[in-house]
């Protein structure tokens, strides 16, 4: 079972390589569509550049070679994990993205618990009380959140409890100087993330509580249901332990799927907050047509999307017995 | 024969959006100590939903145990708190039902599912349950019981399924043990060993049994008595013998004529003409009558009442009541 497993994933692994390249290429089709190119900007921002400087520029870059040619030395250098400088900072691309990839990934994972937690949890008190005023209350918050613009979800949330409270920070990642010890430092950075990781997050937990509600209702149609209600068993356990694991299996799926639509939403969220992450350098990176920053950053973030895929595949074996990794 | 269990005019309904169904109505009977009870009937006689509403097992809404006493070694069953019943669910009364692919959770090993039984009932600890396990699966007659205990419902086949069920409704030594339609969805050679093990562990425990089902055959081969109900009411009641032998309601007596052609080589399939009425669309009068070949013009008119026409020999026809008497 357990040698299975690690072959399973080791197969998988050899599978995402060209998969990850499939991406890349796709992604180098999308940035050359934008019109404009990093020497445009680049001349564009010192005011008088003349058409021969352009030009000169956009060979420096390597962006004057027939496209083709672009193609297949932006794909041999991907092979070889090797994402180039960055156009308009020169500074490696790796480097750029390193610095802010922890901090994307902190406030993902966050919100993506918090959703998780929070949308089974409520969809699991929805199924059990079906109907009644709590089950209403439930499913029309969620419809109502699922409903609401993140950012301005974002904003409400720092007028409130940033403003009007007092209690939390409205942006930022850390105060610098404020926390001595290691222990000060993560609760400083905990507070911080308390409202970026709300406001994405909530949009999920609501489609999570409705898909639980959904599935645990589906789940407690079966039989099997009916025999633990036979043996005696409470209507908690029965809930926690026969009906949750069966029910769980839709919200992972979705949770996975969804990984890359969170790590777009987490780039607006990281604008309205000001947290330090891939957010302000994808944005960057598009307004400046920094084409090697972009690609890099987009391949990076397939990378995490393939690998969540792959864990959340390694998840369902863990829920359901009968799915076994071969 | 002291009774066990005893059901006084048992109502079940359902709320449908298209109006209330009496899926069990005025049922009574009783099961004494040891005993074999059928409920026979078929598709939508309301067998099974008596039987699930027994451990008021009936889905609240739609369904409602609207009137009737259930009495179990003397206590009110309707009338027990929710700690009480769970007390009764699994400890004193146990179930199987018909389908044992779905019946177990896909999710969790049979050592976990039976175990739960025995930490719940009888507080057993972990390595208590787990040699009880296998002792029960040893007793059940599953091969290699300590292997089997570790795998999920999935590893097995049905009939080693049904009696992973069996296993867990004997894990607390229940007083009754209520088996719907436990053979049915087996293949016909594991069926009669299914039936054979049921028997040979009532015997051996000193469990009364209530065995739902439409399957005459499994009838005459393990029950005491007989009780034959049609669109939610008991028609007819009588031992095995005196309901195989001399049927009353013409409604048995197409059940036994329809069960006849197996045995009969080269012979028709019989059949009883039309179908159980729809619970909304209820025919004035006794229920059968649509498909009665003896209809009075009286049954069109009125339900007949559950008379004894013999002592012991209740019949809900006027027609049998009519040649009784």
């Amino acid at each position: 079972m357990r040698g299975g497993t690690v072959r399973f994933v080791l197969r998988r692994l050899a599978q995402l390589v060209p998969v990850v390249l499939a991406i890349a290429a796709l992604n180098f089709a999308l940035a050359k569509l934008a019109p404009g190119d990093a020497a445009d900007i680049l001349a564009g921002q010192m005011g008088h550049a003349t058409l021969e400087f352009t030009e000169q520029l956009r060979r420096e870059f390597g962006l004057d070679l027939p496209i083709l040619e672009q193609f297949l030395a932006y794909m041999g250098r991907t092979a070889r994990l090797d994402l180039g400088i960055s156009l308009i900072q020169q500074q490696p691309v790796a480097e750029l993205i390193a610095d802010r990839l922890p901090a994307t990934l902190l406030l993902m994972v966050t919100a993506l618990v918090l959703a998780i937690a929070t949308g089974v949890a409520l969809g699991v008190a929805a199924a059990r009380r079906q109907g009644t005023w709590v089950d209403n209350l439930i499913s029309v918050s969620a419809l109502l959140v699922y409903a609401t613009p993140a950012f301005w979800l974002g904003l409400m949330l720092i007028v409130f409890f940033s403003i009007r409270l007092d209690l939390l920070p409205s942006g930022g990642m850390m105060r610098i100087g404020v926390a001595q010890t290691a222990l000060g430092q993560v609760l400083d950075v905990a507070r911080h993330l308390i409202l970026p990781a709300a406001t994405l997050g909530l949009f999920y937990a609501a489609v999570y509580a409705r898909l639980m509600r959904a599935s645990m209702l589906e789940v407690y149609g079966l039989d099997f249901i009916t025999t633990a209600r036979a043996k005696g068993l409470s209507e908690g356990t029965i809930a926690w332990t026969h009906a949750l694991r069966n029910a769980l299996l839709p919200v992972v799926t979705l949770a996975g799927m969804q990984v890359g639509h969170l790590l777009g939403g987490s780039v607006l969220i990281e604008t309205v907050f000001g947290w330090p992450g891939l957010g302000r350098l994808v944005f960057d990176a598009l307004v400046q047509r920094d084409l090697n920053l972009l690609l890099g950053i987009l391949f990076v973030s397939s990378i995490v999307v393939v690998l969540v895929n792959l864990a959340v595949d390694l998840v369902y074996g863990f829920l359901d017995p009968r799915i076994t990794h071969k | 024969m002291s009774a066990v269990l005893e059901v006084a005019d048992l109502a079940v309904r359902f709320r449908t959006t298209r109006g209330t169904v009496n899926a069990v109505d005025g049922l009574s009977f009783a099961i004494g100590e040891g005993e074999t009870v059928a409920l026979v009937g078929e598709s939508g006689s309301g067998k099974s939903t008596a039987a699930l509403a027994l451990l008021r097992l009936i889905a609240d809404p739609p369904g409602r145990i609207a009137a009737g006493r259930i009495l179990f070694e003397g206590r009110d069953i309707l009338a027990l708190r929710e700690e009480e019943l769970r007390e009764v669910r699994g400890g004193r009364i146990a179930m199987i039902f018909q389908d044992p692919m779905m019946a177990l959770n896909p999710v969790y090993t049979i050592e976990r599912q039976i175990g739960e039984v025995l930490a719940l009932h009888a507080g057993m600890g972990r390595e208590a349950r787990a040699k009880e396990v296998v002792e029960l699966l040893r007793l059940v007659g599953v091969p290699a019981p300590a292997e089997r205990a570790k795998q999920y419902p999935h590893n097995l086949s049905g009939g080693m399924r049904q009696r992973v069920m069996i296993a867990m409704a004997l894990a607390c030594k229940p007083k009754l043990l209520i088996a719907d339609e436990p053979t049915t969805a087996l293949d016909v050679t594991v069926q009669a060993q299914v039936l054979d093990l049921i028997q040979s562990l009532k015997d051996r425990f000193g469990m009364a049994v209530l065995l739902i089902t439409h399957d005459l055959g499994v009838v005459a081969e393990t029950a005491h008595r007989v009780i034959v109900m049609y669109a939610g009411r008991k028609v007819e009641e009588g031992t095995t013998a005196q309901i195989f032998k001399d049927p009353r309601h013409p409604y048995t007596q197409g059940l036994l004529e329809a069960a006849k052609w197996e045995e009969v080589e080269g012979a028709m399939l019989r059949e009883i003409p039309g179908a159980v009425p729809s619970p909304f669309d209820m025919p004035k009068g006794c229920a059968f009558s649509p498909r009665c070949g003896a209809a009075l013009p009286r049954c069109r008119e009125s339900v007949p009442p559950l008379v004894e026409v013999a002592p012991g020999r209740p019949v809900a026809c006027f027609v049998a009541q009519e040649r009784a008497s």
